[in-house]
């Protein structure tokens, strides 16, 4: 059984972690659920990563209907972008892994 | 025209020299009669003198069917004689006027081609003339098969008919358009009358437009195979259901499930984001650690190659957590299935400072955060990972009790746990090890302690049973009371080590610097003994290749190993330091490593330096830390050493320290666990040789 807790705190350490910009939780259809970014900035990454995770979840099962996204990764100049998709909700992450 | 008639004659005399000219009908204008009245014939001088009878020759004349144009004799030249000759029969067919006309002939292919068109687009009742046609046209042609005809016309005919009936009513209203009505002439009038006709009106009904909801969906391959499993999952509860239908199991199965739907309905948001959770906190923990993860992975000491004999340990991650801080860490065992999974007991060693225990279960790719926490009340001092089971962790603590936690349920409580009443140690238990399943397969492990008992414990259903294989004595101390007892002063056991192949055969340490050889079937002697250190053996450990070869290690700074049927080790090392742990590599059957309490590892290869470590490196980082367990990683490479503090810290090994037997020309490399057994073999000859001579 996984506690509430216990998720919470992971989340926490996640956002404490060294060069971890913001965390974010999207549900199902694109509405972000949890931030520690601004308001805009949050409906913006979660519009535009939800569409883009759907579509690579998409490209990995018609390619093999027993295999699933596990998760994406985009990096960028500035910094890198963690997408983890879960069942009914997606976990996104901002780290600027060079400092 | 009553003047005509003396005209007549007046112009037929005028004109008596035109004789040729039978033309009598010809009328001469208003204005000829002044004309004609010079009666005088004129003969031109040209014309012909005939006679009388010459005049009234009869000259017939014929009207025929020659062409006056046509050639009179055409000749043609013969190939066949070689001569020009006449052509007897001259076609005499003139063409006066031709012009290619669209009719066709109604019983031609192509007539009837377009008859039969005509009527399908009229209706059936073309093809019923059609038909008849036909039946007249057999009655025309073949006159002499008359009454075969006329059978075949009659049938034509009936088969007419019923075409006819059959699309007699269709026919009525085409019929009724084409047949003009023959109507009387003389006295037929039309009459006509008109009924009111009632006024029209429309009436329309609404009613509320049902509603809409727009759907879209995508129909994937992998939507497809989605939707097949879930059937196939509904399938399968369905038939559990029906299989475990006992009226009590429903009634505690509705309870749990009622339970389930209100805990899931309060927590819906943010435990379901667990396992993503736990991903992006790895992936985040690989960004920033991403040098070490690739070191690990690939990085090899290119310097070894001229390091001479030499390796180094290349430091990779450091485990820690604010918990276990001030904890040393006690025991160390890695996960055999999860290859990046270990084990990390804490407690303490210090007798006057106890206090509370941790069991924490780290992974390598998220060395910020263990992935399970346990605490205890007392200090962990053993544990060990089940093989076949790697979610059984066994645990021993100081205050005697030992453990056993599930990991598949995390909860802080172990799933069993020995006490007084169930024979608990009543010291600390140094040693604990999982042993295969006994025959009732139930599973079960050993425990040493200082109270100089090894159990046996098994877990029963809910319970630990356990049961004393051996009392440790020590020999030569038996001192006779009074009442003829005899009182054997107990040994302390301090480490343990079961045989990989002979089951009932083990090792076991002392305080005293004894090693005894024993076996679970004889509880009351031991087999062999072995003097062998001064001091408290700290590890004993079997070889995982050779089945004679283990080694022991103590505080009196020394590593011994031996060969069992012998007394006397066969390598003695000295490491200036009281030496926490030894272990064997599980790749060689050469080579293991040693941790001292003055921070530094030691690595041995028998196979290239008999007498040296080939490396000697401190390992942590401040010289006060002690470094007290080390364990060899099965699969990777690696090492982790845990020290006094609580810190883990996983080492690379180097090339040089892991190097296989070279390979002579042209044989192939042999590889498995013999090679490794002949290996150390060889060198314990040496050494054998060695004694015997000396």
């Amino acid at each position: 059984m996984i506690r509430k807790t216990e998720v919470e705190e992971t989340l926490k350490r996640i956002q404490s972690h060294k060069g971890v910009i913001g965390t974010m939780v999207v549900n199902a259809e694109g509405i972000p659920i949890r931030t520690t970014l601004d308001n805009s900035t949050t409906v913006q990454y979660a519009g535009l990563l939800h569409q883009l995770t759907i579509k690579a979840k998409s490209t990995i099962r018609d390619i093999d209907p027993q295999n699933d996204l596990t998760f994406l990764r985009i990096r960028s100049k500035k910094h890198e972008i963690m997408v983890a998709p879960d069942k009914e909700y997606l976990l996104i992450v901002i780290q600027n892994p060079c400092e | 025209m009553p003047l005509k008639a003396p005209r007549k004659q007046s112009v037929s005399m005028g004109r008596g020299a035109r004789k040729r000219d039978e033309d009598s009908g010809t009328e001469v204008g208003e204005g000829a009669d002044e004309w004609t009245q010079s009666k005088a014939t004129v003969r031109p001088p040209d014309q012909l003198d005939l006679t009388d009878a010459e005049l009234k020759e009869e000259f017939t004349r014929i009207l025929t069917a020659n062409n006056p144009h046509a050639p009179q004799n055409i000749v043609r030249y013969s190939f066949k004689e070689g001569t020009y000759k006449p052509i007897g029969f001259v076609n005499q067919l003139a063409v006066h006027f031709s012009q290619v006309g669209n009719l066709i002939p109604k019983d031609s292919d192509e007539g009837r081609r377009q008859h039969y068109r005509d009527e399908m687009v009229a209706g059936p009742q073309e093809s019923a003339r059609v038909v008849l046609s036909d039946a007249g046209n057999l009655d025309e042609d073949e006159e002499p098969k008359e009454p075969a005809i006329e059978a075949e016309s009659q049938i034509d005919m009936a088969i007419a008919e019923v075409a006819e009936k059959v699309a007699e009513e269709e026919l009525m209203t085409h019929k009724q358009p084409k047949d003009r009505k023959l109507t009387n002439q003389f006295n037929f009038s039309d009459r006509a009358s008109q009924t009111l006709n009632h006024p029209l009106r429309d009436r329309e009904c609404q009613m509320e437009p049902p509603p809409r909801t727009n759907f879209s969906a995508t129909a994937n391959q992998w939507e497809i195979y989605d939707a097949y499993v879930e059937e196939l999952k509904k399938q399968e509860k369905i038939k559990e259901k029906e299989k475990t239908k006992t009226p009590v199991a429903k009634k505690t199965g509705k309870l749990a499930m009622r339970k389930l739907t209100s805990m899931e309905s309060q927590s819906d948001d943010i435990t379901k984001v667990s396992q993503a959770a736990k991903i992006v906190e790895r992936m985040v923990n690989q960004n920033t650690y991403d040098d070490v993860a690739q070191d690990f992975k690939y990085y090899e000491d290119a310097a070894d190659e001229y390091r001479d004999q030499e390796g180094t340990l290349l430091p990779l991650w450091k485990f820690q957590n604010d918990k276990a801080k001030r904890l040393a860490v006690t025991a160390l065992c890695w996960n055999s299935k999860y290859n990046d999974l270990f084990a990390v007991g804490h407690g303490s060693y210090d007798f006057m400072k106890q206090s509370r225990g941790m069991l924490l279960l780290y992974s390598l790719k998220n060395p910020s955060f263990p992935e399970y926490i346990f605490s205890s009340d007392s200090g962990i001092m053993c544990l060990d990972i089940h093989v076949d089971h790697p979610y059984l962790v066994v645990v021993g603590h100081y205050d005697g009790n030992v453990a056993v936690y599930n990991l598949k349920k995390p909860h802080s409580q172990p799933s069993f746990r020995s006490s007084a009443k169930s024979g608990k140690h009543t010291d600390p238990v140094w040693q604990v090890k999982w042993q295969k399943d006994d025959m009732d397969h139930n599973l079960n492990f050993f425990s040493v302690s200082s109270d100089g008992r090894i159990v046996s414990w098994t877990l029963v259903k809910s319970e630990l049973v356990h049961t004393d294989v051996i009392k440790l004595k020590v020999e030569g101390s038996t001192t006779e009371v009074s009442e003829g007892l005899e009182l054997h002063t107990v040994g302390c056991g301090t480490a343990f080590d079961f045989h990989k192949e002979i089951d009932y055969m083990f090792l076991v340490g002392t305080e005293e610097g004894k090693i005894y050889k024993c076996s679970k079937s004889y509880s009351s002697q031991f087999l062999d003994t072995y003097d062998a250190h001064n001091m408290a053996v700290d590890a004993v450990t079997w070889n995982p290749y050779h089945t004679k070869v283990f080694m022991s290690c103590s505080s009196d700074w020394t590593v011994k190993i031996w060969d069992h049927t012998i007394k006397t080790p066969m390598f003695i090392y000295d490491l200036n330091s009281a030496v926490g742990d030894v272990s064997w590599a599980p790749y060689s059957s050469t080579v293991f490593a040693a941790v001292t309490t003055d921070g530094k590892a030691h690595v041995f290869d028998l196979a290239i330096n008999k007498y040296e470590a080939i490396c000697n490196q401190p390992v942590v980082a401040k010289k006060k830390n002690k470094i007290t367990h080390v364990q060899f990683n099965p699969i990777y490479p690696i090492i982790i050493v845990g020290d006094d503090r609580g810190h883990i810290t996983c080492l690379k090994l180097s090339p040089n320290l892991r190097k296989m037997p070279k390979e002579k020309k042209g044989q192939e490399v042999q590889k498995g666990p013999a090679v490794e057994i002949t290996k150390l073999d060889k060198l314990l000859n040496l050494v054998r040789e060695v004694k015997t001579k000396t």
